[in-house]
């Protein structure tokens, strides 16, 4: 079977891409595959052209906010107890404590909280999360195809972290640790994810140190292995792949010292840094095999073993399959995909050509639904509205939708099945329909031709031909079976 | 709900016009007046005859049978005149026609004749005689052809729009400033009951979520007081009209502020269980009703200098289908409110409803061109060149004379 045609290119867009832009079905029609692989070979591609700040000037930039915001409540503080202190001496004949209290409950004017200025900014976190999502998302509904930034996108959420703990960190770890590989090799991936700060933080690690360490005895504490357990569970071997408690805990003494420098430190504060005085001493056996006491290589040496190994191919090869194909993806395309990561050395660039190659990847049947956000950024794609949707809208979108940016509940990260996301879909409509309102709505009948292509059902464009509205015309588009499903 | 008038920095941040309301130059006007004008575009095509029913007409209950709004019975019409009877969803439209401050006209219709919903609407926009694209509305090129130095300045005044999007009708070369209500509004019952119809046909699944939830138990028992949890109820709907509505006029009233603006209400496509005395289209007029007791009262003192125009892209059949409701028609009414009308009067070269009286055996005849109504209006009351309104403002009208007398 060679995906051609209208089909293949609406296909591609919806399943492999960020959805159809304009006349994009049209243009990639002649050869959809060679589209994809062309997304994937493009100079550059993965990566953002903005400048922001880096992960650790963020950290530092939060740290000197919450340091300004402490200081600034400790100073109310002082001013209220003084207040307070004068109220009470000049209530003077009233009992001490009775003044006190007195004092206390008529809000001496001095410690009443300055009124707020109207249009406020928001604070410092806040506003890089947001320049953040805002850079990311333009790029998702900018690209001609997005195949790279769907890679982006499901890399990122493999090796999630959460905003809500990592503050300030969320953006520029997925631009330093997840962008640079995701076409290049899973081992380099790996390793960028496990030592950036915000992986460090996140999972526990910068607090992690072996019982024998200097600072261990010193401080009479040891191990955190939620970085180690997390490391193999989720981002390489797989749960119940055959590691035992035993590795998991030699790989966290493996891993001690993998910290960072204080966000406190003025010039390399958030940046990483390796530890010594934190490191357990001594060799370590992890699944099977001795890794001698060569400090911060140790580690380096673990995830390199790690990123190779078979359980990983298969872990990682159905992972994606699940994630572009099906929620129950053909065995013979994730036996393909674990191929090409092992014969490749976890080249993933290749393992994304073969996914494009590869038959099964273009069933027409069109089973995974799209989750929130993905779905959200085909809707702005298809409204033609980048830049008449806020990000402060889409990030509320994302939220409503249970996709919250960069927040996931727990380090697996958000889920990726029908059964996860299919009960919001009522919701959905309400962002659907919003959304439309928001953009310039198109004549029905374009935007079902370049949004579905052939896709479309007999009662779908009758759905649409129907609509009330142009703009209702779109909301319909986007709710329909065939564009919330790839 | 929070009603929340946002200040002209939000309103210029809301809108991402980065220009400096504090530059603009005063509205120059020659005269005394300071007139207001507001459009308010109602999509989906309102069914005049359940809006303003000629109770007098001696074919109207053969008409519309158990449907026909009468002025006795469970839930009354309000009387206009001795023909003509109000929704009874509609007190305030009501009490502003009896001190004055309401027209209604009837069978009256924009220039097309076909029934899609996209082309007609394009056409109550656009002002121009036929469909076809356009990307500029007459409210927006009366203004820019308003002459400079009169009373509305096109240098100094701005059109303004209501709602997550620009309406056709305010945009063009004018410069516009928009604004959004703070609420977003749940989806449409009606958009929800056409994807249930859709999935149902093609998707089993999504078919099952949707009707598990709990905001469809009260379209399939439309009027019924079912709890909607998620879902738009007649509450919220009320909510965004009013909100939408009500700002628009806090803005036109201000001194400094604009003094066209449009927006549009979407929602009256009833094509099953129109619910006309008691039901959907009774709630949605109940909405529009209370959006107009809000831009009342937030014009305060401006309301004297007020015209307000309601349309929609045509009418629905004079008889009921099928299913409870009414399919694409042709004229309907157009409603002006305001404090500077002349009203008090349902104005209609009334052509019957007999079936040899209908258009097409189906639909109310159309016998005033809303271009009539509308240019009467611009020319009366914002002072709009003759010249212009039939060759820039509605493109090929000189046949079509503006109305007069629709002001005070």
């Amino acid at each position: 079977m060679t995906p051609r045609g209208q089909d293949a290119a609406a296909l591609a867009l919806h399943r492999f891409g960020f959805g159809p832009v304009g006349d994009s079905i049209a243009a990639i029609a002649n050869d959809p595959r060679g589209a994809l692989i062309a997304d994937l070979d493009r100079p550059g591609a993965g990566q953002i052209a903005a400048i922001l700040p880096s992960a650790a000037d963020s950290a530092r930039q939060v740290f000197d906010f919450r340091a300004q915001q402490q200081a600034e409540q400790k100073l109310a503080l002082r001013a209220k107890r003084e207040a307070d202190a004068s109220n009470a001496s000049m209530s003077g004949s009233m009992s001490g404590a009775a003044g006190m209290s007195d004092a206390a409950n008529t809000a001496p004017v001095a410690a009443a909280p300055p009124p707020k200025p109207a249009n406020q900014p928001p604070p410092l976190p806040q506003q890089l999360l947001v320049s953040e999502a805002k850079v990311r998302f333009d790029a998702a509904t900018t690209a001609d195809v997005g195949f790279v930034e769907r890679l982006v996108w499901f890399w990122s959420n493999h090796f999630c972290i959460s905003a809500d703990k990592v503050v300030g960190m969320a953006g520029p770890y997925e631009r330093e640790a997840i962008r640079p590989h995701v076409i290049g090799r899973f081992a380099n991936l790996l390793l960028a994810v496990e030592s950036h700060p915000a992986m460090l933080f996140y999972l526990d690690n910068v607090e992690s140190m072996g019982a024998n360490s200097v600072a261990g005895i010193n401080r009479d504490k040891g191990l955190n292995e939620n970085l180690a357990r997390e490391t193999l569970e989720l981002h390489t071997l797989g749960v119940r792949s055959g590691y035992t408690q035993a590795d998991v805990t030699s790989f966290a003494k493996v891993l001690t010292g993998w910290a960072w420098i204080p966000p406190s430190e003025p010039d390399h504060g958030g940046e990483f840094a390796f530890v010594k005085r934190l490191h357990e001493p001594g060799d370590q056996v992890v699944l099977g095999k001795r890794y001698p006491d060569t400090g911060v290589e140790q580690g380096r040496a673990v995830l390199a073993d790690l990123a190779r190994l078979p359980a990983t191919a298969q872990h990682l090869a159905g992972k994606l399959a699940s994630h572009f194909v099906a929620d129950n993806p053909p065995p013979p395309l994730v036996a393909k995909l674990a191929k090409t990561f092992t014969a490749t050395d976890g080249d993933l660039k290749e393992v994304a050509k073969t996914l494009v190659m590869a038959d099964e990847s273009w069933t027409p049947q069109r089973q995974k639904l799209k989750p929130p956000a993905e779905w959200i950024a085909g809707v702005i794609r298809l409204s033609g509205a980048q830049a008449t949707i806020p990000i402060g809208r889409i990030m509320y979108a994302q939220m409503t939708l249970g996709e919250p940016l960069w927040r996931p509940a727990a380090p697996n990260g958000y889920p990726d099945t029908e059964a996860a996301w299919v009960d919001g879909i009522p919701h959905r409509i309400d962002i659907a329909s919003e959304f439309a309102g928001r953009a310039q709505a198109a004549d029905p009948l374009v935007l079902l031709k370049n949004g579905l292509g052939p896709l479309a059902s007999p009662d779908t464009r009758n759905t649409i031909a129907r609509a009330e509205t142009r703009t209702q015309a779109l909301a319909l588009l986007v709710m329909t079976p065939e564009f919330l499903r790839r | 709900m929070r009603l929340h008038a946002p200040s002209r920095r939000e309103l210029l941040l809301a809108s991402g016009t980065l220009f400096a309301w504090a530059h603009l130059p005063r509205l120059a006007y020659a005269e005394g007046r300071d007139p207001r004008f507001l459009a308010i575009i109602l999509r989906g095509a309102l069914d005049g005859l359940a809006t303003v029913a000629p109770v007098g007409d001696p074919d109207w209950l053969a008409l519309r049978g158990s449907n026909a709004l009468t002025l006795d019975g469970k839930s009354p019409a309000l009387k206009l005149n001795d023909f003509f009877a109000l929704n009874p969803a509609m007190p305030n439209l009501q009490r502003l026609f009896q001190g004055n401050e309401a027209i209604i006209v009837h069978a009256c219709a924009t220039p097309y004749r076909e029934r899609s919903h996209f082309d007609g609407q394009d056409l109550l926009e656009s002002g121009l005689p036929k469909p076809g694209p356009s990307d500029s509305g007459w409210l927006n090129r009366s203004l820019a052809g308003l002459a400079l130095g009169g009373r509305v300045d096109p240098k100094g005044s701005r059109v303004f729009a209501v709602g997550p999007v620009t309406p056709l009708v305010v945009r063009g070369p004018a410069p516009v400033l928009s604004w959004s209500p703070q609420q977003i509004m749940p989806a449409s019952d009606d958009t929800i009951a056409r994807l249930l119809d859709l999935y149902r046909h093609s998707d089993v699944k999504l078919a099952s979520v949707l009707e598990d939830n709990s905001k469809i138990s009260a379209i399939e028992h439309p009027g019924g007081m079912a709890p909607k949890p998620g879902g738009p109820n007649p509450g919220q709907v009320r909510a965004y009209f009013s909100e939408a509505a009500g700002n628009a006029a806090k803005f036109l009233a201000q001194p400094d502020g604009p003094r066209v603006g449009a927006l549009a209400l979407d929602g009256w496509d009833t094509h099953v269980n129109e619910g006309i005395a008691n039901g959907r289209l009774s709630q949605l007029l109940g909405a529009l009703d209370d959006a107009l007791g809000a831009v009342k009262a937030n014009m305060g003192p401006a309301w004297q200098e007020t015209v307000v125009v309601l349309a929609t892209e045509f009418g629905r059949t004079a008889r009921i289908n099928g299913t409870d409701g009414t399919d694409h028609g042709t004229a309907t009414v157009a409603l002006l409110v305001g404090g500077a009308l002349k009203g008090g009067r349902v104005i209609a070269d009334w052509p019957g409803l007999k079936s040899a009286d209908l258009y097409e055996n189906r639909d109310l005849k159309p016998t005033t061109d809303l271009r009539a109504v509308i240019k009467g209006v611009l020319k009366d009351h914002l002072r709009a060149d003759d010249r212009v309104l039939a060759q820039t403002v509605f493109p090929g009208s000189d046949g079509v004379k503006p109305m007069a007398g629709l002001v005070a």
